[in-house]
């Protein structure tokens, strides 16, 4: 078997999958912390004051990516759910339904920024904005998979159906992303872009994408550490979990 | 029609369920006193006056048929899951998506459909223009089926649940929220002399492609809440 596949199907393993979280995870938060520390320095000092928004367009730092995050972690489970349903790969389950949280938290944290930064600029803490509104029902999707997943019993169950639910919610996806586009209103349309030149200059850039992927970084790294807890709640009878849980207790005694 | 075909079979649940409801038409009616007495309340909230009530009839009556139909959606599947009807369903050797879709049709039948009739009631209540009835009634007729279906799904997903209630309309209104804008908007449109076949035209061609891929989710969220 190809390496790489056969590497895949270990991953799949529980034992294999703790193990493997627990090697990559601090090394994930320290380069999301380097990086977090790095992307607000030059967001805060290096970055230059916006001609017309002043110092207020620095709040853009935290409220882009995690607005990103946002889209990209129900993305993420949404996969995972997905290949979960489809293959009945436990792991899958697990990394979707783990997901769902910090993404939750991320949309959350950009209604509130954006919200913050729409009082200087726009005069108000809220308008019924399309992108405003799309982002508000991505937070009640968000809420809706995390609320089913905890109302069923049976946690592979509750995870099959929370992960079906968020499959049906990724219409709301694509309204989200060019909500902007669909219907020009008060919020501005994207100014970066994959393809093609951005509209903003390099300076200002630099930090944003830095921020972004530390942003990127802890959420894989917050993914798997709330993967490996829910591993172990899922597994408590199995042999490894039993064998594992004796060992990292003798510490604190 | 042959017994124990598939179409025998969809005209035998059809049958039963709408006998069902007949039997006991009193909770049948339920759904329109909750609309008549939502929409009464408004006029209560903000005065009298013609103007501000017309501006906002069509978006009440819509959120007042939407919230009604959510009430009586919890109940689609609870009966059958209790009498042990609903697995009978799932073990058949016809497809249970096009089961499921007989069910949806008669939820919409008996709770949509007389929530429609007595739309022109509630217009008038809330002093709609005459001359938006006719967008309303058609928005309705379009975006009600849809929230019976997507609703569907999401009963499904819930079934089982002891207290789903609360559960149901989180995962319900995030989902029917498009269909609220496109319905409303199109009868604010018309009302205020713009063009409003887009957004019914929209709504018509959600409503195509959840009739086809609602039953078909149903039927899949189902099976993962009966293992």
């Amino acid at each position: 078997m190809n390496p790489l596949v056969l590497w895949f199907h270990k991953l799949g393993s529980p034992p294999y999958f703790y193990r493997f979280a627990g090697k990559w995870l601090p090394w994930l938060y320290a380069l999301a912390l380097i990086c977090g520390a790095v992307g607000l320095y030059g967001a805060l000092f290096t970055a230059p004051a916006d001609y017309q928004q002043g110092d207020s367009f620095r709040i853009m730092y935290v409220h882009v990516p995690c607005a990103w995050m946002g889209l990209f972690a129900y993305l993420f489970m949404a996969a995972n759910g997905f290949v979960g349903l489809v293959w009945r790969i436990k792991l899958s389950e697990t990394l979707a339904m783990a997901s769902a949280p910090v993404g939750a938290a991320f949309t959350f944290i950009t209604l509130v920024t954006g919200s913050l930064w729409g009082k200087p600029t726009w005069g108000t803490w809220w308008t019924w904005d399309a992108r405003l509104t799309s982002e508000l029902v991505l937070l009640f999707l968000y809420f809706g998979v995390i609320g089913l997943y905890h109302a069923i019993e049976d946690r592979r169950q509750a995870a099959r159906a929370a992960a079906f639910l968020a499959l049906i919610g990724i219409v709301n996806l694509p309204i989200v992303h060019y909500s902007v586009i669909w219907w020009n209103t008060l919020h501005q349309a994207q100014t970066v872009s994959l393809v093609g030149p951005s509209k903003i200059t390099p300076s200002m850039l630099w930090p944003l994408l830095t921020l972004a992927f530390a942003t990127h970084v802890y959420f894989f790294a917050s993914v798997l550490a709330r993967s490996r807890v829910a591993l172990l709640e899922l597994e408590s009878g199995k042999d490894w979990v039993r064998a594992l849980l004796p060992a990292t207790e003798t510490p604190h005694d | 029609m042959k017994p124990g075909s598939t179409s025998a079979a969809s005209f035998a649940l059809l049958r039963r369920d709408l006998l069902l409801v007949w039997r006991r038409r009193g909770d049948a009616l339920n759904p329109l006193l909750f609309a008549i007495i939502v929409v009464a309340l408004f006029p209560f909230a903000l005065g009298p006056e013609a103007a501000v009530l017309s501006r906002i009839a069509a978006g009440t009556i819509f959120v007042a048929v939407l919230l009604a139909m959510l009430l009586s959606l919890d109940a689609l599947f609870r009966s059958d899951l209790e009498d042990g009807s609903l697995e009978q369903l799932v073990v058949s050797p016809h497809p249970l998506a096009l089961l499921l879709g007989c069910k949806i049709l008669v939820h919409w039948m008996t709770t949509a459909l007389p929530l429609i009739v007595i739309a022109p009631l509630l217009a008038q209540l809330l002093q709609l223009p005459d001359k938006t009835l006719p967008v309303l009634l058609t928005a309705l007729a379009l975006a009600t089926p849809l929230l019976s279906l997507i609703g569907a799904v999401c009963v499904a997903l819930t079934v089982g649940m002891r207290r789903s209630g609360m559960l149901l309309t989180l995962l319900v209104l995030p989902l029917i929220v498009p269909a609220l804008i496109f319905g409303a908007g199109a009868c604010n449109a018309a009302q205020n002399g713009f063009a409003y076949s887009a957004p019914l035209l929209w709504l018509a061609a959600w409503l195509v492609l959840a009739l086809i891929l609602a039953p078909l989710a149903a039927a899949a969220a189902l099976k993962i809440s009966l293992t």
